[in-house]
């Protein structure tokens, strides 16, 4: 059902900035090289008898060629829709049969596979036969990339009737303009038609590589298991060239403002530019930093002046998108259509009083105990274990990172967050966009 | 004091040897039950607190003071003011948020164990100390009709879920949505919360569920401290509703602003009242599963793999609540069929399933997922105070768990053709049909076939 059998207080505001940091034990990582030149990371427990695997490639929508927007998410959706010897009924119910899930991961940068499976030997082998056979051998079968393709265009044609939806597409073009970030993680509705079974198969090739692939594994196996898994996941995956990176994004961008007319009752308002990438130096003040401004959900300026004094918005927030590249640094409200001019010049107006003088003292000291506090909820599982060993691999974070995350954040001062905002956000050079704009104003 | 412990494995089968899954069980005297499950992988602790009082207790002319006053919970205290709730969990590490259903009303904080007594002195105090001012009030409604406008006025999907709830339901209030009639939020008064405070928030009228890394004893100890010395409060009889048996079949048609068009069939299913007794909920979960359990299960693979008369499909029954169940079908047609096809497509599978019933192997198969499934919550300590939490506030008891499990594996093929053919009849359906419109200043499409004359 589109469930509406429970409301809670507050959607979970993005916190993307994937940061990690344990004062407490963290998780010891074992790392190596796979024989296949695939990155392995894996941390053995044994506490549940379950097992949890995921493969990692440089294969996001933002190696879709210009034009063929669409290959790079239609190419891992349909990885588990026939390979070699397995039809598309096969790997369902050969998973379904031992209580496997597939799962995964789909962003600019990065599509990824992953498993869940009991660690018994009987049900762990049946699921790694069957993932290792959808990685290193699907098939693409044509009817299938037929039918896929008509539900794809039929979710993006919806989803072109959607607040959100559009906000975000205006969104990103204005952000990255003809950078491949700008694209649509599932491509636009004129290129999805022209996709054939010959550009799945040459972006599979290219992007799909075993020198590309960090697998991360997580539960209850030993070292050497978890090396033969590592080897038999990646060993057959394409060899040849590594793909040929993306181009520099333009993280200065002009001021800009577009008001798209909707239906809808309310407005809805994302402001920003492009941000910052997974390695930038200034990465920790500036996550703290947005921690205080937008990020820090019950506690942030935004919620606080938005929400709780004016009740303008049920949601608002701020966040950084690091990746591979500069992702977006973007807030986002919705309120109705009568008020969106008043909440929009309120959060740019913050924004820039948060750039010019930074956080107070007293702020940052908030914001350091909750997120040194919080630093155990952060791995209290075998999947958020999982996921960070997928984003250090991937994004060649230091292995100590986990164990460095409470002391850098503790590092962080309010000079640092003044000056790194400074350099990185300039309130005069942000994009807007307000999908639903008021009636009058709306073009 | 009534003191007594319980102590629970979960899984009889011997399936994973770490199935010491311990629940503790204590009632304060201010009739204030206490539930600990202790888990000791990680140094962290949830604590909810789960209030029965949901959306389904309110009477006419004030739906959604429910979860109007869940927000109200943040506002204030006699000593804790506006704002500190979050602002003093949010320093000790921790993380909170609250959530409000037909049948409940439940608060969370997850925090490193050695916060649990703040959080219980938090929460202990705005149980009873509830400061209700007309200014915060009026403020939190707005974001409320935000809220109801982001969530369902603006969602096709959601608004046709709304109104389908009201046609379903006559008599009993699920036919209200939990966020509440908008001429209802207009309507609010900060006396209306005050009622609902002062009604249900009692000792008595909550369960207090903790899970993590804690010991039992230790938990009953600081529950006593924080939560014992609240009063409890005299309940008066609580209003129990019915609903009428369903004697014809309803059809609505909702007219949105989308793309596609969306078909749902809504049957009223019988609801878990009985754990050991009781076996059609339990064939009925088996049911759904074999339909749209997994990605080979019938509904995806006849409709969207093999027939490709659907983009989308579904189904779903929850057995556990405290009003009436209903066991849900539904699709979006794919690009060129109507939702007179995807209507008749799930009929056929109706007819199939009463006829043939299901096999062996898609019995076996929805069972090794429930099994693997019980392994798998493991991961998540929340999710098993959940589970706690909303078995006791319906009044079924956690113990109702490894009873659920037991009954579910013993539930045979020909128990699932049974129900289907008792429950999936017309005389207890509703349709409710999603007809797409387009955005003004867009120019109409042809997908769909929805008939707009009715």
């Amino acid at each position: 059902m589109p469930a509406n059998n429970m409301l809670v207080r507050s959607i979970g505001v993005l916190a993307l900035c994937c940061a990690a940091s344990v004062a407490l034990a963290t998780p010891v990582i074992q790392h190596w090289h796979s024989a296949s030149g695939a990155r392995v990371l894996f941390v053995e427990d044994h506490d549940l008898p379950m097992l949890d695997v995921a493969v990692n490639l440089p294969a996001g929508s933002s190696f879709d060629a210009a034009g063929k927007s669409g290959v790079a998410s239609l190419a891992h959706h349909m990885l588990d829709l026939g390979a070699e010897g397995l039809s598309e009924d096969d790997i369902s119910r050969g998973m379904a049969d031992i209580g496997a899930q597939f799962g995964g991961g789909f962003d600019p940068d990065r599509a990824s596979l992953s498993l869940r499976t009991l660690s018994s030997a009987a049900e762990r082998g049946k699921a790694l036969d069957i993932m290792a056979r959808v990685l290193q051998r699907p098939l693409f079968p044509e009817a299938i990339l037929a039918r896929e393709k008509a539900r794809v265009i039929a979710a993006l044609k919806e989803a072109e009737t959607k607040p959100d939806s559009i906000a975000d597409k205006a969104f990103n073009k204005a952000l990255y303009g003809m950078h491949p970030y700008a694209q649509p993680v599932s491509g636009e509705v004129a290129s999805v038609e022209k996709i054939t079974v010959q550009d799945l198969t040459d972006f599979y090739r290219t992007h799909y590589q075993a020198g590309g692939a960090v697998v991360a594994i997580m539960g209850d196996v030993t070292r050497t298991e978890a090396e033969a898994i590592a080897q038999q996941l990646t060993g057959g995956l394409p060899t040849g060239p590594a793909a040929a990176g993306l181009p520099e994004v333009e993280t200065r961008i002009t001021a800009s403002e577009q008001r798209i007319s909707h239906p809808a009752t309310q407005s809805h308002i994302l402001v920003g530019a492009p941000g910052i990438s997974r390695n930038d130096p200034d990465y920790f003040p500036l996550y703290v930093g947005n921690h205080i401004f937008g990020g820090g959900g019950f506690t942030s300026r935004l919620m606080n002046e938005v929400r709780e004094k004016r009740g303008y918005a049920y949601s608002v927030y701020s966040y950084f998108m690091p990746l591979k590249l500069p992702g977006a640094f973007q807030i986002g409200l919705q309120t109705k259509k009568e008020q969106a001019d008043e909440a929009l010049q309120l959060v740019r107006k913050m924004l820039a009083e948060f750039v010019a003088k930074g956080p107070t003292e007293k702020e940052l000291l908030a914001a350091k105990q909750n997120i040194i506090g919080s630093f155990p909820l952060r791995l209290d599982g075998n999947r958020k274990i999982l996921d960070y060993l997928s984003v250090i691999g991937f994004y060649d974070l230091p292995l100590t990172y986990l164990d460095d995350f409470t002391r850098k954040v503790e590092q962080v001062t309010v000079a640092q967050i003044r000056d790194a905002f400074k350099r990185h956000i300039d309130p005069g050079a942000m994009a807007t966009v307000i999908v639903g704009a008021p009636a009058e104003a709306a073009k | 004091m009534r003191t007594y412990l319980l102590c629970i494995a979960l899984l009889s089968g011997g399936l994973y040897t770490e199935a010491q899954a311990k629940v503790f069980e204590h009632t304060l005297k201010n009739g204030l039950k206490v539930i600990v499950k202790e888990d000791h992988r990680a140094p962290v602790v949830v604590q909810q607190i789960w209030y029965r009082a949901g959306s389904m207790d309110e009477q006419a002319g004030v739906t959604g003071i429910a979860h109007v006053l869940e927000h109200m919970m943040f506002k204030g205290t006699k000593t804790v003011p506006a704002g500190e709730f979050s602002n003093r969990i949010a320093a000790a590490g921790g993380r909170e948020n609250a959530f409000t259903s037909y049948d409940y009303t439940a608060y969370f904080q997850r925090l490193h164990k050695s916060k649990l007594p703040l959080a219980m002195k938090l929460e202990a105090d705005r149980m009873h100390n509830l400061k209700l001012s007309a200014d915060e009030f009026t403020r939190e409604v707005n974001v409320v009709k935000e809220e109801r406008r982001m969530r369902t006025d603006d969602e096709p999907h959601a608004l046709m879920y709304e109104k389908m709830m009201a046609t379903v339901f006559q008599e009993h209030p699920y036919r209200h949505p939990i966020i509440g009639w908008m001429s209802d939020l207009e309507a609010l008064k900060v006396s209306d919360a005050r009622a609902w405070y002062d009604r249900w928030y009692a000792p008595n009228n909550a369960i207090l569920v903790i899970a993590g890394d804690v010991n039992a004893k230790e938990v009953f100890a600081l529950a006593q401290r924080y939560y014992g010395p609240i009063p409890r409060r005299t309940q008066p009889p609580r209003r129990e509703f019915t609903e009428p048996p369903q004697i014809g079949a309803k059809r609505l048609w909702v007219k949105a602003p989308a793309e596609l068009p969306h078909l749902v069939m809504s049957y009223r299913a019988p609801t878990l009242r009985d754990p050991g007794q009781d076996w059609k909920p339990y064939a009925l979960d088996i049911l759904a599963g074999v339909l749209d359990g997994n990605g080979s299960a019938r509904l995806n693979k006849h409709l969207v793999r093999e027939q490709q008369i659907a983009a989308d499909v579904g189904a779903g029954y929850d057995s556990v609540s405290r009003g009436p169940s209903l066991f849900t079908l539904e699709a979006t047609p794919s690009k060129g069929k109507t939702v007179e096809e995807v209507e008749a497509a799930l009929r056929r599978e109706i007819a199939l399933l009463v006829k043939e019933g299901i096999s062996d192997e898609e019995l076996k198969r929805v069972k090794a997922q429930v099994r693997a499934g019980e392994v798998y919550k493991l991961d998540s300590v929340f999710y098993q105070a959940m589970q706690i939490g909303q078995l006791e506030t319906i009044g079924l008891g956690h113990q109702t768990i490894p009873v659920m499990l037991e009954k579910l594996g013993e539930v045979t093929a020909e128990q699932v053709r049974q129900v289907a053919e008792e429950f999936l009849q017309d005389d207890h359906l509703t349709v409710a049909v999603l007809d797409p419109q387009p955005l003004s200043g867009k120019p109409g499409t042809e997908s769909g076939g929805m008939p707009h004359a009715r």
